[in-house]
């Protein structure tokens, strides 16, 4: 089986979805011939052409804005948002139009489309290049919200994401991108959307996480089940919006215990949605409060101090001890 | 580089019947006398279901809404030159020309007391759904525009917004984007001179937004609004270029918000009078009027009976309306997600349950 990066798994989707389907198009600054500033969409301008593949004017919400008129036609776009921290400049089309239009038109005008964007930190990058803002989108109704950990289930999500209904928001953890490696078959694959991953099954916490925070949570289980001779259950989560509240209370109402680790920061931030799920769904199974490991409420700082603000394994393993120790 | 002064050249402005009347019989279409006539009905129905929403929003049984009159012209000339494969982007003071498009009267009704299965156009209609926020529907009809580029359809999209949205940066991507892509659109930007109380001597420091186009590198033309006859031409001239392949076009029609911003609006806060008083001269009807009574093609008579008409149209379809229009509180979960999530399932569960408890049916 191939081994692939994120990246060329991602490109790997988008062109077998192309092939596919002569309705899925690629939107974009600089996707064309230089094949996307992270080059996701390398070499498909030279195979797919112009009409499909589209380098656009230099504005995020002209992007989406006519994604969701070409949506509205019966096409289905894929539009690149260079960095997230640029889908700002969009926020009204992606508020106004592209989470709406199937509600406003009663069914009439589905938006089936996908905004890609790298988002997250880890890569020493200048100003509105490391933000994880999901909890925007995952806070809007119409919206679907996707963000994988590795090239398998990127690649997967893309697909399924491409074939959905409904307007989806695909963040890409860029700090994985290039990362490493792992099996990606040739052949074509989808994971539902919606649905968490049980990466490894345990039965004294819950570590709950998902994007560029899942491999320091590796780290963390790692080092906790061979270390410290804990049972770590991890969950990566995988949609953010709908979530899979189903796999999530079902785990800690075995474990009692949970944490739940984020790059987004804390306040209204995704982990406290989990927690207030949680209260509702398994609350007489909670042997200790719910912990969140996330950054703090603050703008993403100037590279030099990143890695003092991102959680790392060590915060993480603090976390699930505190949590074990409380009685 | 080259430093030859750059030539801006010039914006064509386009009149045919002028406000005493008089035609400019060069530029008359000569349209056949059932075009004309329906066109004439056109407008009449448009200021009878203006006064009749007025009078059931003064009444209380519709929703506040943005009244059109003086701007019927304007409305429907952007429509007019359309087929049923072209596309129309209204903003939400085009009910003239969506009523001409094929949106029912009740439907329009609907939508404006407020009930959902007013909002969406109706099955048939190539139409998108205008959108509150100004401006915002305007890259969305690019969109299509694009979309119809792409699969080599030879069609054009029409998408109405006026002054004040000439001022959002989203209009200005839509502009940019339509003459990039050389998509098949007609921009018309219907200037009535105010956005609620703001004039447009505080939206643009330009005394036109023809102009505006023009510095896309769109082909612009500044037409008398409350003309029919030119409004039609232009937008006619303008889906022609588009359907064949020729790119965007931007039409700035000049006409004049006669009544208030919406319902909720006095515009005697913020205006004098006297700056009203010369569009009642400059009716688009009336002038119209005056051209069928001149050619032969409407008696003062049968004129008459048009508007005794067009006024009982629209108390019919109020009456059908009160009969027909309900509320439907337990579809609001219908139409968010094509199959909705778990969660959500569960928050319309304990909805219906909140209904059912207070006896809503």
């Amino acid at each position: 089986m191939p081994q692939r990066t994120m990246v060329e798994a991602l490109n790997h989707s988008l062109d077998e979805s192309m092939g596919r389907d002569d309705s899925v198009c690629i939107m974009g600054e600089d996707v064309g011939i230089n094949g996307g500033v992270f080059r996701v969409t390398k070499g498909l301008h030279e195979k797919y052409g112009d009409r499909r593949v589209m380098d656009t004017p230099l504005a995020e919400c002209g992007i989406i804005g006519t994604a969701v008129g070409m949506a509205i036609h019966g096409l289905k776009p894929v539009t690149e948002i260079q960095f997230s921290g640029f889908s700002m400049q969009a926020f009204d089309q992606i508020e106004q139009n592209m989470a709406r239009m199937r509600n406003r038109t009663q069914g009439r005008f589905p938006i089936s489309m996908v905004m890609r964007a790298p988002f997250g930190g880890g890569i020493r990058a200048v100003e509105h290049h490391s933000e994880s803002r999901e909890a925007y989108w995952a806070h809007t109704p119409g919206l679907k919200v996707v963000i994988p950990s590795g090239p398998r289930n990127a690649r997967a999500l893309l697909n399924a994401s491409i074939e959905d209904p409904d307007p989806v928001i695909f963040y890409e953890p860029k700090a994985v991108y290039r990362a490493f490696r792992e099996d990606v078959p040739d052949e074509y694959e989808t994971l539902p959307l919606g649905k968490a991953n049980i990466v490894r099954p345990g039965s004294d916490l819950t570590v709950i996480s998902y994007g560029a925070m899942m491999r320091v949570c590796n780290e963390a289980v790692d080092d906790l089940v061979d270390i410290h001779g804990v049972d770590v259950e991890l969950i990566d989560l995988l949609s953010i919006s709908p979530m899979d509240t189903a796999t999530l209370a079902e785990s800690v109402s075995r474990t009692g215990r949970c944490v739940i680790v984020h790059e987004g920061h804390q306040s209204c931030g995704i982990a406290a949605e989990i927690i207030a799920r949680l209260n509702e769904h398994a609350f007489e199974y909670l042997c200790a409060p719910i912990r969140r490991v996330t950054c703090p409420d603050l703008p993403f700082p100037y590279f030099q101090t990143e890695k003092h603000f991102l959680p790392d394994a060590d915060d993480v393993i603090a976390a699930v001890q505190e949590t074990l120790a409380w009685e | 580089m080259d430093t030859t002064p750059i030539d801006l050249g010039s914006i064509d402005v386009l009149q045919v019947l002028d406000e005493h009347a008089n035609v400019d019989a060069s530029r008359d279409p000569n349209y056949e006398r059932g075009q004309l006539v329906k066109m004439h009905r056109g407008l009449v129905l448009t200021r009878s279901f203006d006064q009749r929403m007025l009078t059931m929003q003064r009444q209380g049984e519709m929703g506040t809404f943005a009244p059109n009159l003086g701007q019927e012209a304007c409305q429907l000339g952007q429509v007019i030159p359309l087929t049923a494969d072209d596309w129309y982007s209204p903003s939400y003071r085009s009910f003239g020309a969506q009523l001409w498009r094929g949106w029912s009267i009740e439907r329009l009704y609907k939508l404006w007391a407020g009930y959902h299965e007013g909002f969406p156009p109706p099955p048939d209609v190539n139409d998108l759904p205008f959108s509150i926020v100004i401006g915002s529907h305007v890259l969305p009809a690019v969109g299509i525009a694009m979309g119809m580029n792409y699969r080599s359809e030879p069609n054009c999209v029409v998408v109405n917004f006026g002054d004040g949205a000439s001022s959002q940066g989203a209009v200005a991507e839509a502009l940019n984007y339509a003459a990039v892509n050389t998509a098949p659109v007609v921009f018309v930007c219907e200037n009535n001179g105010w956005a609620i109380s703001t004039p447009l001597s505080k939206q643009s420091a330009t005394n036109n937004l023809a102009v505006r186009g023009a510095g896309f590198g769109i082909p612009s033309i500044r037409v008398d609004g409350n003309d029919i006859l030119a409004m039609t031409m232009a937008v006619d001239e303008a889906a022609r270029r588009a359907r064949a392949g020729e790119g965007p076009t931007f039409i700035e029609a000049v006409t004049f918000r006669m009544s208030l911003h919406t319902t909720a609006d006095d515009p005697t806060v913020y205006r004098e009078q006297e700056l009203v008083d010369p569009w009642e001269a400059r009716c688009p009807i009336v002038r119209f009027e005056h051209y069928l009574q001149r050619n032969g093609h409407l008696s003062q008579t049968e004129i008459a009976r048009v508007h005794e008409e067009c006024d009982a149209e629209v108390i019919a379809a109020r009456d059908r309306f009160r009969a027909d229009a309900v509320a439907r509180p337990r579809e609001i979960f219908d139409h968010i997600y094509g199959e909705l999530p778990p969660e959500l399932e569960a928050q319309k569960q304990a909805y219906l349950d909140r209904l059912d408890q207070k006896g809503v049916e």
